[in-house]
């Protein structure tokens, strides 16, 4: 077999990782992936290998429960056969390994700048000249947003192509965030320093990333992570969920001027990250999940104050709800807005709720399950419209089974304190994979060590990364002024994207 | 008609009646204090993972700390972190706590521009910048006007142009990407302006530091009037650290 089949965080040798020619890898990707909806590229990406490239491509297939892993070397230089001629899903990663090693990708409809990284392969270009895709025409005009938006929140270059008050286009241009996260991981060697920066890669999913992280480098050390350490990031990572989706009801009310849902909805959400900060100091819990160990014990004592935040936020959650879903204004706007098809979330390649509220099927907590998930047997909620009303839906309903998924957990704390181990040593010249499921949907963290067991490339994919072309797709014959609901209602990541 | 006001009910007073007293549920990571108790100052400072904790004397710069603890962990002899959440200053170095010395942060009337406190005292009008902010602090400056924290109610607000504002938040370590757009939102709010820096990553550039994909030299060339410390700042911080800055405290 010329592919390597392994589990949700599991760690190999890179040497058992099977390495064909180009041509045979690509034939095989395409033949995974095509008409197989059940598979999908969870990350693609290439490292310099003294004079060549190494490209490795993870597929995880979801009715066998593994991840393919297969990979290739190729030149800088090389000028090579695209997947996305076959599949469209490569293009963004196809587009990360031409910017960062300049190699060339026939067929590929658009090489475009992904987030203009400090070591990409062309420096001549920048963020500042980049330009923008237009039509020449006297009917259309075009409307620029950004770098820096209007609320309080992160930068990213919004450039529309409208008819009148309709959108014929829109182009999104990031970038503007990125901080080299993926090489500070390099070079940065203690343990809590990495911690650190996983915990920045996106602020809003410190819980998911973190985790990603905690798995990958516990992988990689072959720690056995204990059950009560896995119960604390199945736990937080379900309230993460909670607060974050709670929050952007929220902001979905304030961009259909509905204050009441905005005030409401807003103000629940303070709760739940309040308690994450009695339990674990930080509210947007940084600091509480660390590889190896459990820094913040959950006490019985804390179960007791959860049950009694839940009860509370649980009546005034639904009540909101079931007011919302029945003001015809607020339907209105929720309802055909923003519309993505099963078709194109599938050739695309979008990944969590964005994938979800198209009947798309893509849940690493049932397909690829880790920690107590596999013990909660976990149920996606699906929805089938593809519009603002799917993905609203998702996230009320998602947070009612958050709770009870909470609440089961809270019955089965279990004992005891495992002893920590801080003095982990990663496996020399491995590769570890590890899928989270992050409330936007999956986190994919690859890690490789060099002979001596040091990081020699650590990979991190978002599930922004496939989503925002979604969001590109859903304005598209919308009106202008339903762009901003659109939006808060994929509400994407762009440090998490830009890295 | 009826159902909105059963829903309004049943919030009840959510609103924080005095943001400058009230007390954070649980376990918080605000200012720490080092106590004078023997210890292994170079093991403490090696813990770190952003440098923040200086020798000689044993010392922590809020400036730096990413608040996760490790120290105080570890230390608990030695180091602790109270739930003082007012740590906000209006010079650098008062960001740095010291051994022995359990004094809370407080902005230097003396140093703040008079035209602040003339201007801005009633109605300060703030236009906000993430330059690689992870979106932590963009949350926490959001959560700070929300019904709970309620900042609107000093006349603190966000606007949505520089041109319609006093001053810039920055939040994040400031990226290279990033450093032209901040340059130019800067240039575009009228004078006299302020300049707050909200976060770790903001002030020192954090975890960040040193990455060749950052461009400090606008926080470098440009004078900070307000340093709020955090990872992220606390709504409560962001609060108390502003109202300091452009009121005249009322003396008890």
């Amino acid at each position: 077999m010329n592919y390597l089949s392994i589990k949700n965080n599991q760690t190999v040798s890179i040497a058992e990782i099977p390495e064909t020619d180009y041509y045979a890898f690509r034939v095989l990707v395409v033949g995974m992936v095509v008409s197989h909806p059940e598979r999908h590229c969870v990350n693609y990406f290439g490292y310099q290998q003294e004079e060549s490239i190494k490209l490795i491509c993870c597929i995880a297939d979801d009715f066998l429960h593994v991840i393919n892993v297969l990979s290739c070397r190729v030149k800088a230089s090389d000028s090579l056969d695209s997947l996305t001629s076959d599949c469209l899903a490569f293009e963004k990663f196809e587009r990360e390994i031409h910017e960062n090693f300049g190699v060339f990708f026939k067929g590929h409809p658009w090489l475009k700048p992904v987030r203009y990284p400090v070591d990409r392969a062309d420096r001549s270009e920048t963020i500042a000249n980049y330009p923008f895709w237009g039509i020449e025409s006297e009917e259309l005009h075009e409307v620029g947003v950004g770098p820096i938006h209007a609320g309080i929140i992160e930068p990213g270059h919004f450039r529309f192509v409208c008819n009148g008050e309709q959108i014929l286009h829109l182009e999104i241009q990031l970038g503007y965030q990125h901080r080299g996260i993926e090489k500070l991981f390099l070079e940065k060697k203690k343990l809590i320093e990495r911690a650190t920066l996983a915990e920045a890669i996106a602020g809003d999913t410190v819980v998911g990333h973190s985790t990603a992280f905690a798995h990958v480098w516990e992988s990689l050390c072959g720690f056995e992570s204990s059950a009560d350490i896995e119960y604390v990031r199945t736990l937080a990572l379900e309230l993460e969920r909670i607060a974050i989706h709670t929050g952007d009801l929220s902001a979905v009310c304030t961009d259909i001027a509905y204050q009441l849902g905005s005030a409401v909805f807003g103000r629940l959400r303070t709760p739940i990250i309040n308690f994450m900060q009695e339990w674990g100091g930080n509210r947007l819990s940084k600091g509480l999940i660390r590889p190896g160990r459990n820094p913040f014990l959950f006490t019985p004592e804390l179960a007791v104050r959860l049950h009694h935040v839940l009860d509370v936020f649980e009546p005034d959650f639904n009540e909101m709800n079931k007011r919302l879903f029945q003001l015809p204004s607020a339907l209105s706007r929720f309802e055909r807005t923003g519309i993505v098809s099963y078709e194109d979330v599938l050739s695309i390649g979008t990944v969590g709720m964005s994938a979800r509220m198209s009947g798309l099927n893509r849940d690493i907590r049932s397909s690829h399950p880790y920690g107590w998930y596999g013990l909660l047997s976990h149920d996606p909620i699906i929805k089938h419209h593809g519009d603002v009303y799917s993905r609203v839906q998702i996230r009320k309903q998602e947070v009612v089974q958050s709770m009870g998924y909470i609440r089961t957990l809270l019955g089965q704390i279990p004992d005891g304190v495992t002893p920590q181990d801080t003095s982990l040593e990663a496996r020399p010249e491995s590769f570890a994979i590890s899928l989270v499921e992050g409330w936007r949907g999956e986190i994919c963290h690859c890690a490789l060590t060099d002979k001596k067991g040091e990081l020699m490339q650590y990979k991190i994919k978002d599930p922004s990364f496939h989503n925002w072309l979604a969001l590109a797709l859903a304005v598209r014959n919308n009106e202008i002024s339903d762009f901003p609901i659109c939006n808060k209602s994929f509400n994407l990541s762009y440090s998490g994207h830009d890295l | 008609m009826l159902s909105n006001l059963k829903i309004l009910y049943h919030q009840g007073k959510q609103f924080i009646p005095d943001v400058t007293k009230a007390v954070l549920p649980g376990i918080f990571r605000g200012r720490p204090v080092i106590s004078s108790a023997d210890a292994d100052d170079m093991a403490i400072s090696d813990l770190c993972p952003v440098g923040a904790i200086g020798l000689k004397p044993l010392s922590i710069d809020l400036g730096k700390c990413t608040f996760c603890g490790e120290c105080a962990r570890c230390f608990p002899q030695k180091i602790a972190f109270t739930k003082d959440y007012k740590i906000a200053a209006n010079l650098r170095e008062d960001l740095i706590i010291r051994e022995g010395h359990d004094v809370p942060v407080e902005i230097r009337p003396e140093l703040v521009r008079k035209e602040i406190r003339q201007l801005f005292g009633g109605s300060l009008k703030l236009r906000q910048i993430s330059a690689g902010g992870d979106n932590s602090c963009e949350w926490e400056l959001n959560a700070a006007n929300n019904v709970q924290f309620d900042m609107s109610r000093f006349g603190i607000d966000f606007v949505a142009s520089p041109r319609h504002a006093d001053g810039i938040v920055i939040t994040g370590p400031v990226t290279q990407n990033m450093a032209e757009p901040l340059q130019i939102c800067y240039d575009a709010v009228p004078d006299p302006k302020i300049v707050v820096l909200a976060g770790t990553d903001a002030i020192s550039g954090g975890i960040f530091a040193g990455s060749p994909a950052i461009d400090r030299s606008f926080i470098e060339k440009t004078r900070i009037d307000l340093y709020i410390p955090g990872n992220p700042a606390h709504p409560l911080t962001i609060i108390n650290g502003l109202l300091d800055l452009t009121r005249k405290l009322k003396k008890e």
